[in-house]
């Protein structure tokens, strides 16, 4: 018990980095996926040439950026113990609703935080339902996966492409870096959204309230904790982003349609997950989840650096390192009284 | 203790702070609260007394806004007021410490204390600060624990005094005290007492909550003793004596001790020597050493030991629970493999466990489907059982342990724990086992319900069956016994007849100088 006090000190360099008084225990998942991270990326460079340029770093954070945000939305969710599984879906129906807006000619602002809003709204109303009449968030957001799916087709059933001159040039217009290396506007809002979330969640009393839920409700409930608002507030916050994701999946694609991101949901589960969050809830970073996407995009560039390998390899890579993980959490959980 | 009793009659002059007038509380079969006034005046320390199922938790959840009463009025400094949630009950200065710790036990000891007030700069939490603050109130407690460590990480009776520091974080007007006593140890209680007394110096109103008496008298001003859901009576705790507390707590029960003493000499008289079970060299590496043992039929052995030594991990064996690796156990006769606990209920054997919320009852169903749940497994599921064996079957178990409410249709997750521990009992009790074992079968229930259990167990052995009895209570296992086994240090130690005695056993296991803070209790 007391020794606890002195392996805090030690660490100065994790906790330093995670904004925030963490506990070393917690930080072992996190630090175990960026060592995998430099591990795979470090295969990379040994064995395909041109791996090690900086490029191929940006293209990690440039093929992955909806899909990063849609994890940091996803972090807050599973932090409180919920899970939300209607991101895919509505990361489809915000490119739809995007396309179609554009293309009825109404002016890109409007389109933005219509989608942004229709985001939230679902996110809000699932919430509102998974807390109100305590039903399980699996049930609440599988019906909201199958609805945003569905209202995709009524936008329309053929994909819809995105011919916006702003919209267009946001999307293939470079940021250069210095050393030639080039990102996109979308890797930019990306890392904000990774950053304010990393605050929000780590620094503000809402934050610590998800993490209080995730620990155990019913005592944040007795603590006289705004349960309800937090509880429902996560959805929203995963809503707002899975919005934001479908944006940037647009740029991405320059399309809308009702097929994209089909089990999007799940590679952003995955990321978490490979990030260190527990999937019981109470114990996760958000910055693990960023880690846990750029694993799953290292080991997509590996296996098409290799070249001889169908890209069904990167599945089969990345169900074996989610089951590792699952079983290391379980074996991490076991250790703790 | 003379100046505290008479600080008590001066607080009386002062307006209460809490007043509830009428309160009555009902839920669909069980009437909880029946017209009850309770008044709470600052400056003292006021025991709210009753056996399980008295109402005591359920008042405490109405003052505290989690359940909205059916009848009655409270206010709060001569406000009439009416809580939505504990929240708000917070904000209005009453703060509750339960007896389960309900803190997050994934976060740090400074997040737990700070939770919701944690000092902040620039809308962010300020860690520095929380800990800081954290760290004074812990020091004002005289607590040595890093508030920057995780809760998990710490026993449960740190976890209750942490609970404890944020409920004194916030300026509370009314302190809440549930039970919070019954994971402490003597030093912890001390140390308990002494804030509170504190506390009280500085006008906090505190309602105390506790099955110990001798506590209930070194720190309480006042009392109000509730029974069934009824008020029996509100008194100053110098004016009434121990034994006219009890009578008021218990009523008519009180002459059931003397039968009880009465039914076990008898047993004792007819235990026959057919053993029910014997084991030889049972024991489990790290577990318990091999050890022999025998219960024959019609007897009570008691397993008597301080915590942790080895009295439950032999219930584990015996249940199959644990694989033994060596020994052999035979039942009538016959040697049996107790691979799981199925085998060993094949074989007649039946365990109540400690952990009766855990591993014990469904409560989320009603009295009678967690009886006939154990009637339909111990039948086998393709012999159904008609509705009325059913029926008559669980009136009479309800009857027989005195499970209150008598309404079979009342949900086992709304009894009191000393009820709920009958259910589990009577789910036993109908399978019709040869050898029942009991691990801790009266921790945390009232007196009442205590000697009823005791008496039970002293009938069922009466009536042929073998009974093994593990308590930390060592007089009520050598009140019940015939044979008592003496456990320590994960072996067995010793075997005593009836005519053993509580000193004997202290000696027994204190001989090798060991702490006998279990025996305190």
């Amino acid at each position: 018990m007391t020794t606890s006090a002195t392996p805090v000190k030690d660490n100065a360099s994790p906790r330093a980095l995670l904004g925030g008084r963490s506990i070393p225990g917690r930080v072992v998942p996190v630090i175990v996926t960026f060592v995998l991270f430099v591990l795979l990326f470090g295969v990379g460079a040994a064995r395909y040439d041109g791996f090690t340029s900086g490029q191929v770093l940006a293209n990690l954070f440039i093929d992955n950026a909806f899909l990063i945000v849609l994890a940091v939305g996803m972090t807050f969710v599973i932090v409180t113990g919920g899970i939300d599984l209607s991101v895919g879906a509505v990361v489809a129906l915000s490119t739809m609703v995007a396309a179609a807006g554009l293309r009825a000619g109404l002016p890109l602002p409007l389109v933005v935080l219509l989608v942004l809003a229709m985001g939230s709204t679902l996110g809000l109303l699932m919430g509102l339902v998974i807390h109100h009449f305590e039903i399980q968030p699996f049930i609440v957001t599988l019906a909201g996966m199958f609805l945003a799916r569905g209202l995709c087709f009524v936008v329309g059933v053929e994909s819809i492409s995105i011919k916006d001159d702003v919209f267009r040039s946001v999307a293939t217009s470079p940021i250069l870096l210095p050393g030639g290396v080039s990102i996109t506007w979308s890797v930019l809002i990306a890392l904000v959204i990774v950053a304010v979330a990393a605050w929000v969640l780590h620094r503000t009393r809402f934050g610590r309230t998800a993490y209080a839920i995730g620990g155990s409700e019913g005592s944040a409930t007795l603590m006289g904790l705004p349960v309800a608002r937090v509880k429902v507030g996560v959805y929203v916050i995963s809503g707002l982003c899975s919005a934001i994701a479908g944006l940037l999946f647009g740029l991405y694609m320059l399309s809308g349609y009702g097929l994209h991101a089909v089990g999007m949901e799940l590679d952003a589960i995955a990321s978490v997950v490979i990030g260190g969050t527990l999937l019981s809830g109470g114990v996760g970073y958000v910055l693990g989840s960023l880690l846990g996407v750029l694993v799953l995009g290292v080991i997509q560039t590996l296996i098409s650096f290799q070249g001889t390998l169908s890209s069904w390899w990167t599945k089969i890579a990345i169900g074996t390192l989610l089951l590792l993980f699952v079983v290391m959490q379980r074996a991490f959980m076991r250790r703790q009284p | 203790m003379s100046v505290d009793a008479k600080q008590a009659p001066r607080a009386a002059g002062r307006p209460p702070v809490v007043q509830m007038r009428g309160i009555s509380m009902e839920f669909p079969g069980v009437k909880a609260l029946q017209e009850v006034d309770f008044r709470l005046f600052p400056g003292e320390v006021h025991a709210l007394m009753g056996e399980n199922g008295a109402g005591k938790s359920t008042l405490i959840k109405v003052l505290t806004g989690v359940y909205t009463p059916t009848g009655g009025v409270t206010t709060l400094d001569g406000q009439e007021v009416s809580f939505s949630g504990p929240a708000a009950a917070q904000d209005s200065g009453i703060s509750t410490v339960y007896q389960e710790v309900n803190l997050c036990p994934n976060l740090t000891v400074a997040e737990n204390i700070l939770l919701g007030r944690e000092p902040r700069r620039f809308g962010a939490i300020d860690g520095r600060a929380t800990r800081a603050r954290a760290a004074e109130l812990l020091a004002d407690m005289g607590l040595d624990v890093d508030p920057g460590s995780v809760l998990a990480e710490h026993p449960i009776a740190v976890q209750q005094l942490v609970a404890i520091a944020r409920a004194v974080a916030v300026d509370a007007k009314v302190l809440i005290l549930d039970e919070p006593t019954s994971s402490l140890d003597q030093d912890e209680v001390a140390e308990l007492f002494r804030i509170m007394r504190v506390l009280r110096d500085k006008g906090v109103a505190i309602l105390f909550v506790s099955h110990f008496l001798e506590q209930v008298y070194e720190i309480s001003d006042r009392m109000t003793v509730l029974r069934n859901g009824r008020l029996v009576g509100e008194h100053l705790t110098q004016d009434l004596s121990r034994i006219n507390l009890l009578s008021l707590m218990i009523g008519r029960e009180l002459g059931a001790l003397e039968e009880l003493e009465r039914l076990a000499d008898q047993a004792g008289e007819e235990a026959s020597a057919a053993p029910v079970l014997r084991a030889t060299g049972l024991g489990r590496k790290g577990s318990v050493a091999p050890f022999d043992l025998q219960i024959n039929r019609g007897e009570v052995v008691g397993l008597a030991g301080l915590l942790g030594s080895g009295r439950t991990e032999i219930a584990r064996l015996l249940f199959g629970a644990d694989r033994a690796d060596s020994g052999e156990v035979t039942v009538d006769g016959k040697v049996v493999q107790l691979r799981s606990p199925r085998a060993a209920i094949a074989s007649g054997i039946a365990f109540c466990s400690e952990d009766r919320k855990g591993e014990g009852v469904v409560a989320d169903l009603s009295i009678r489907d967690n009886l006939v749940l154990a009637m339909q497994a111990a039948a086998g599921w393709a012999r159904p059982i008609p509705r009325k064996t059913k029926d008559q079957l669980v009136e009479k178990w309800i009857k027989a342990l005195d499970i209150r409410p008598a309404n079979p249709d009342a949900l086992v997750g709304r009894l009191s724990g000393g009820n709920q521990q009958k259910v589990l009992l009577a789910r036993w009790l109908v399978t019709e086992p040869k050898l029942l074992i009991l691990d801790e079968p009266t921790r945390g229930i009232d007196i009442g319900a205590k000697t009823q259990i005791q008496k039970l167990v002293a009938e069922l052995a009466q009536k042929g069956m073998a009974v093994l009895y593990i308590s930390a209570e060592l007089e009520e296992v050598v009140r019940l016994s015939h044979r008592t086994v003496v456990m320590k240090d994960r072996a067995k130690i010793a075997e005593l007849d009836q005519h053993a005695t509580v000193d004997d056993i202290m000696r027994l296991i204190a001989h090798v100088g060991e702490r006998t803070e279990a025996v305190a209790g």
